[in-house]
């Protein structure tokens, strides 16, 4: 099992939902993250005066899935959230040991 | 006794009441999220503690029975002889509770309004001995000059709503606690960026709102000259924002949201003196003046390096300026019988008048801002202290903070 981890545009949420969805992804959590990468923030202007802002609002999309077919899962994500300018986010791809449902005890893909 | 006056006046009471929550909201927006709530709390509580001060000696100071030009005597200590009936002197037409309680709540927004310039770093009982003292020897001498019967007023200065008393008085005091409790702690390294503009906004527009009863009310009467000066604020706030917003984008490339907020705000200080005196015209080219003026004015404290945080000198200051003189320039006697012509109606010499009228309140204000600002220092000290400043006024003075997540 592979763990994804999905730092996208806040606009691009939607498709990627979509995409994941319809690649059978069963389920995800969504969070309001704040950083920057090569995009370094950008300026915004109070009063007059203008301000540099470095940490900007993006979402990190996790979903935890089976390693057959992750490459399709990648591609599908990859057309939802691409803009082609630079702040498009990223994806990690981590190895995920084990996963327990709380409900019933089931374990591994049984437990996805 | 007149009973539709009296029940304008009572109405626009509670309208300019309100302005000083709507400052709350406006301030509150401006800050950071960590002091939104120390922030607010410095314009509610004036509410509370400058009412206590008018009703007890503050009005009396202002309105009592002249002393040398200079200042009231005590004769309305404690309200003595203020009661249902009618003061002849102050104003025949409405009972004279109404008339010290409309002139309240001029007195509490304008000590709420200097509260922009030390926001983020003040302690709240400095702040609250501040606000004692402050009404007592800067706003009740100054009311006194201008409405009380005092030398300014006699001189023939034009100040309608409070151009002189409340802006220029709060502006300059913003200046003095500017300079005497220093920068924040990172300012001009770090972004100190408005946290919550919908709420800024939203103040804005209560103040707009309340503005009405300022202005208007301050006719005394429900007549022809609330409905001039009804109009007059009307249309100076809101050329005000086209003039803040055009200077903005020719300045920045962009108008910004704030800046309509500002502007509005910028055209209803500048109107102030003028509501009055001045012809619907008229307040249409103050006004959009204003809105430039004033924008210029806030970008003066980053060429002169004082932090004036939500920018009161700026506004307030350079704003009420601005309408003191432009009340010279276009106040018209066919619009107020009792009151003057300006430049441009032939008399230069207003002009002349407004200008010492502006030198007096401002040296004034600072001067013994600057006093009463040392002497709270020596006496509880002034700031607080590094660290609190760093997790915020909520948590540091009231134990609390606005927002869960």
């Amino acid at each position: 099992m592979k763990k994804m981890e999905i730092i996208i545009r806040p606009s691009r949420l939607d498709a990627v939902k979509e995409a994941l969805t319809a690649q059978g992804c069963k389920g995800m959590n969504v969070t309001e993250i704040s950083g920057f990468g090569r995009q370094r923030g950008h300026m915004e202007i109070y009063r007059g005066a203008e301000y540099q802002i470095d940490l900007v609002p993006k979402i990190k999309v996790e979903t935890v899935l089976e390693a057959d077919g992750l490459q399709e899962v990648v591609d599908a994500v990859l057309d939802a959230a691409r803009t082609g300018k630079v702040g498009d986010g990223k994806i990690f791809i981590h190895p995920v040991e084990e996963v327990v449902r709380i409900r019933t005890g089931e374990r591994g893909v049984n437990g996805l | 006794m007149n009973g539709a006056d009296t029940v304008f006046i009572i109405i626009s009471a509670a309208l300019v009441m309100f302005m000083t929550p709507g400052l709350a909201l406006f301030y509150g927006g401006l800050a950071r999220s960590k002091n939104v709530l120390g922030t607010i709390m410095q314009s509610f509580i004036a509410l509370a503690l400058v009412s206590l001060v008018w009703v007890l000696w503050g009005y009396s100071l202002a309105f009592g029975t002249d002393i040398g030009g200079l200042i009231g005597g005590f004769n309305f200590l404690f309200l003595k002889g203020v009661g249902q009936e009618p003061n002849p002197q102050l104003a025949g037409n409405i009972p004279h509770l109404v008339f010290m309680i409309f002139q309240c709540m001029f007195a509490v927004i304008t000590v709420a309004l200097i509260t922009g310039a030390f926001a983020e770093r003040m302690k709240f009982g400095a702040f609250l001995l501040f606000a004692v003292l402050w009404t007592t020897f800067v706003y009740s001498p100054l009311c006194h000059w201008v409405w009380g019967g005092g030398w300014m007023g006699s001189m023939g200065a034009l100040d309608f709503a409070g151009g002189a008393v409340v802006h220029m008085s709060s502006g300059s005091a913003a200046l003095a606690c500017a300079l005497v409790l220093g920068r924040r702690q990172g300012f001009g390294q770090k972004a100190f960026i408005p946290h919550n503009l919908p709420m800024t906004v939203t103040g804005a527009a209560i103040l707009w709102f309340g503005w009405f009863g300022f202005n208007a009310g301050s006719a005394l009467a429900a007549d022809g000259l609330a409905a001039n000066a009804f109009v007059t604020t009307h249309l100076a706030a809101a050329m005000a924002i086209l003039g803040w917003i055009s200077v903005e984008k020719m300045h920045r490339g962009q108008p910004t949201t704030l800046g309509a907020a500002s502007g509005a705000v910028a055209g209803l200080v500048a109107v102030t003196p003028a509501a009055g005196f001045i012809g619907p015209i008229a307040s249409i080219v103050l006004g959009f003046l204003a809105g430039g003026i004033c924008y210029a004015g806030v970008l003066l404290k980053e060429r002169l390096d004082y932090d004036d945080s939500l920018d009161v000198v700026g506004i307030h200051g350079l704003g009420g300026i601005w309408g003191a003189l432009g009340t010279g320039l276009f106040a018209s006697l066919a619009v107020n019988g009792s009151g003057a012509n300006g430049l441009f109606f032939g008399n230069a010499g207003q002009l002349f008048i407004q200008l010492i009228s502006i030198v007096a309140t401002c040296a004034f204000s600072f001067v013994l801002s600057y006093v009463i600002l040392k002497i709270v220092d020596v006496l509880i000290g002034l700031r607080v202290s590094l660290e609190d400043e760093e997790i915020g006024l909520d948590l540091s003075q009231h134990s609390e903070t606005g927002y869960k997540f």
